[in-house]
């Protein structure tokens, strides 16, 4: 009962049940925070607009997009992945999302992001559905803890709209 | 008795995300900073749909190791309701399309096996270590017969 054997056995089985315990709490100790983020959005510019070779709508905007993002942060949190969607209906689709843009806020020092940049990812249509279209541009968090539970919400913007015809 | 417990905590939880494979070890860096080589990440899959920013695991036809990356394009259809979906690494440059089978432009939803919902650090080299290594493995399985031998109850 007292050999190295067993004792090794004891404090491993001990040290990984704490180890767990203290995950799971810090886990949920992350409830305890209610986040109160803002953002906003605005389309600078439509740089252009048209019909690809394969028929399918492509568009390209210049964007400024500035929020505040201090209140998801907990002691437990690694990193914040934030990205800007582009979310409609055609007739086809029921739901379209494109990610137009995404970024890592890794502390909460840099929460506060103010980002002038052209779309990152191209915004491209299933067909083409895309003129005269309105469109919300949703603001998507995704707060990555240290360990544990992971935590997705999301801020809509609606009102976009964009233009009649191809330029 | 640490064996015996992770065996059943592993089934338990198979039971309780309803997944086949609960937890999976993440191999690559192209999820960093977020999710490093080594993490382990817990899986749950409803019939909830797939949105856009939700961290997926799934299988390429024809590959045999499941990759873990987020959504960033999901087009619904109206009528089915059936999804079309692409992918990209946060640490990758480009989306996931080279990955994919040879002129496969999305992914549908039966390539998909889980969502990520929580993760564990470091847990997982355990897993990478017995994979890569499989000396390792033989030198464990070795020892733990040695222990059951030799143990005087």
């Amino acid at each position: 009962m007292h050999s190295f054997g067993y004792r090794a056995n004891a404090v491993l089985a001990f040290s990984v049940t704490i180890l767990a315990l203290i995950c799971g709490i810090a886990s949920f100790s992350d409830n305890f925070n209610s986040p109160s983020p803002d953002a906003q959005v605005r389309v600078l510019n439509i740089n252009w607009f048209r019909k690809k070779p394969d028929g399918n709508d492509e568009v390209s905007l210049t964007l400024n997009i500035s929020a505040n993002l201090e209140s998801l942060f907990t002691w437990n949190t690694k990193q914040v992945f934030v990205f800007l969607a582009a979310e409609y209906k055609t007739p086809k689709n029921a739901l379209n999302q494109v990610s137009l843009w995404d970024g890592i806020i890794p502390s909460k020092e840099k929460a506060k992001i103010r980002i002038h940049t052209t779309n990152k990812y191209r915004f491209i249509d299933q067909g083409s559905n895309l003129r005269g279209k309105d469109f919300n541009l949703t603001l998507h968090w995704h707060v990555m803890p240290k360990t544990g539970k992971m935590l997705r919400d999301n801020l809509v913007m609606s009102g976009f709209r964009l233009p009649e015809a191809y330029r | 008795m640490i064996v015996t417990s992770a065996l059943i905590i592993w089934k338990g939880l198979m039971c309780i995300t309803g997944s086949e494979s609960p937890v999976v070890v993440v191999l690559s860096g192209s999820m960093e900073p977020g999710f490093k080589r080594g993490d382990i990440l817990f899986l749950h899959m409803s019939k909830d749909p797939i949105r856009a920013g939700e961290i997926v695991v799934f299988n390429v036809d024809g590959r045999e190791i499941p990759i873990v990356h987020r959504v960033i394009k999901v087009h619904e259809r109206q009528d089915t309701g059936e999804v079309d979906v692409l992918t990209k690494g946060d640490n990758n440059f480009g989306d996931d399309r080279l990955l994919y089978a040879h002129g496969q432009l999305w992914l549908q939803r039966h390539h998909i096996m889980g969502r990520a919902v929580g993760f564990l650090p470091y847990v997982g080299w355990v897993t990478i270590i017995m994979t890569e290594k499989p000396i390792i493995k033989y030198i464990l399985i070795g020892a733990l017969g040695l222990l059951v031998i030799t143990s005087k109850e």
